[in-house]
């Protein structure tokens, strides 16, 4: 298979639930050899195979990347989601046989930094926690300001605080506590490099902050995982494939490509990487771009789309695939 | 003439823009010759960017009328300076505490800009976001490639090495680490056999 990065068959060995939204797995290879190690920041894309349909979902690596013996994820349950995280939560078992990809970066950190100034909101906390690991391991410097709801919901919080007392710094959303993110960004020493994974609404309030206080766009790194969203069913006719199919209302366009038997090209799955690119001949409908990859106005001709989070609102959309 | 436009070349030659003002709570300016006036336009662009900037300026000689006019702009603080490897220890103390968010703008000649590019990349800002403005002379540093020798102000190709005494052509491939075009032997196959030297960009 041409699309993705190569696969890997694991053994999922452990799971642990960390609190009531979040649980971690551990894939160790069914053949009993090594992993390959990541770079801090790298995802892999997990096949979920539920019924008759194949989910590939994108997770943060979270262990230390220089372990090739066994890699985990933490997943965090999204009821109103599409379905594979509570897949993940409630159908894999220890001792279950899943597919992953090789790891790939598109949160790289840059080993040029004199400093790594890292923003976590949520979730968005396992990528950093790969990096901090490889940056204790090469002695490189970094400070954490990770926000969350609640302590309860502090996934890692303590881990990170306890490993780490002087460089995590923890703020309650629930406690009213916040980031005092101008004055954070203003004080620090040049070749600081910036990162930030969580909600969009963060990443925009961070990106948007630091352009203002003059940092360079070279210096600010992020990372958000678009999950696709459901939406109507439409029609999508490949033109090069010659196949006309339905895009089902759980499903996104790519998941809807593959079903059919046609090898396109992704990476990351998630709106960010650009792999998935794909023309537009005709679309008698409305694109609804949900993708970090597009630049406006390529998103307002409506000449390109990227199936793996975006859809028509519509009837058909005719492709050059 | 102040403006030069420079032919297009290999990707290793330096390229330089036009001064633009940035958002930022600090800005550091440096400049040699000429360079001052990509100053004035730049104040010119933004005045209050002025009561925020560390300007670093080198008079090419002794020339100082425009250190004159730059008091004019009132940058928040002005340091004339006979020479730039005299004003490197000032630099470097200014690189030193500053934050990130600093800005920096160069003005002047390729030299000029090349050095000082190195020290702000060296603090720990990318190149692509150090502004540069090319004015006046557009004599090159080279580094001998043979004796590693910097000869300043070269105006001809082929020029002599002032270390080495080997005649060298003058190329476009350019070090950033150490901010210098490389020259190379020009008779090393057919030793004696020198070419006339030519004005550059003649």
């Amino acid at each position: 298979m041409s699309a993705g990065t190569t696969k890997i068959g694991v053994t999922v060995t452990d799971i642990v639930p960390l609190n009531d939204l979040v649980t971690r797995f551990k894939f160790e290879r069914r053949d009993g050899g090594l992993l390959p190690t990541f770079s801090g920041g790298a995802h892999t894309v997990v096949e979920m195979k539920a019924g008759g349909t194949t989910r590939l979902n994108p997770y943060s690596l979270m262990s230390d990347p220089a372990d090739q013996t066994a890699y985990t994820i933490s997943v965090r349950r999204d009821d109103e989601g599409r379905g594979g995280s509570l897949f993940m939560h409630r159908n894999v078992k220890i001792g279950d046989e899943m597919v992953i990809s090789y790891p790939v970066n598109l949160f790289a950190m840059d080993l040029r930094a004199r400093k790594h100034l890292m923003i976590a909101g949520g979730i968005g906390i396992t990528p950093f926690m790969a990096q901090i690991k490889q940056l204790v391991a090469t002695g490189g410097a970094f400070e954490l300001h990770y926000a969350c709801r609640n302590a309860a919901l502090g996934t890692y919080a303590d881990d990170l605080t306890k490993a780490h007392p002087a460089k995590v710094h923890v703020y309650f959303d629930d406690d009213k506590q916040a980031i005092d993110l101008e004055k954070l960004l203003d004080g620090q020493p040049l070749g600081t490099h910036l990162y930030v994974c969580g909600p969009k609404g963060m990443i925009n309030w961070v990106r948007k902050t630091a352009e203002g206080l003059g940092w360079p766009e070279e210096t600010v790194h992020y990372e958000e995982f678009l999950a696709p969203q459901s939406g109507k069913p439409f029609k999508v006719r490949l033109a090069q494939s010659d196949l006309e199919f339905e895009v089902g209302e759980h499903q996104s366009l790519l998941e809807a490509i593959e079903a059919a038997g046609v090898d396109a090209p992704y990476l990351c799955r998630g709106g960010a990487c650009g792999q998935c690119e794909t023309d537009v001949i005709e679309a008698d409908g409305e694109i609804l771009h949900r993708d970090h990859w597009l630049e406006d106005d390529e998103k307002r001709a409506g000449k390109k789309i990227m199936p793996c989070v975006s859809r028509l609102e519509g009837r058909i959309i005719v492709l050059d695939r | 003439m102040s403006t030069f436009e420079f032919p297009p070349s290999i990707i290793s030659r330096p390229v330089y823009g036009t001064l633009a003002p940035r958002s930022g709570k600090h800005h550091l300016m440096i400049a040699d010759g000429e360079g001052a006036e990509a100053l004035f336009d730049l104040a010119a662009k933004d005045a209050a960017l002025m009561a925020r900037a560390d300007i670093i300026y080198l008079p090419v000689e002794g020339d100082v009328s425009y250190a004159e006019k730059l008091r004019d702009i009132a940058p928040l603080n002005l340091y004339v300076g006979p020479s730039y490897s005299a004003a490197v220890p000032r630099l470097r103390r200014v690189l030193q505490s500053a934050h990130m968010g600093l800005q920096v703008y160069l003005a002047g000649t390729e030299g000029l800009i090349g050095q000082a590019m190195f020290e702000a990349t060296s603090a720990g800002i990318p190149h692509n976001a150090i502004q540069t403005e090319h004015r006046g002379s557009v004599a090159r540093r080279m580094q001998c490639v043979h004796c590693k020798g910097i000869t300043e102000n070269v105006m001809t190709d082929p020029f002599v090495c002032a270390h080495c005494g080997l005649h060298l052509f003058v190329r476009d491939h350019y070090s950033r680490r150490i901010a210098a075009y490389q020259g190379v032997c020009v008779d090393a196959e057919d030793p004696g056999n020198v070419p006339p030297a030519v004005r550059l960009y003649s």
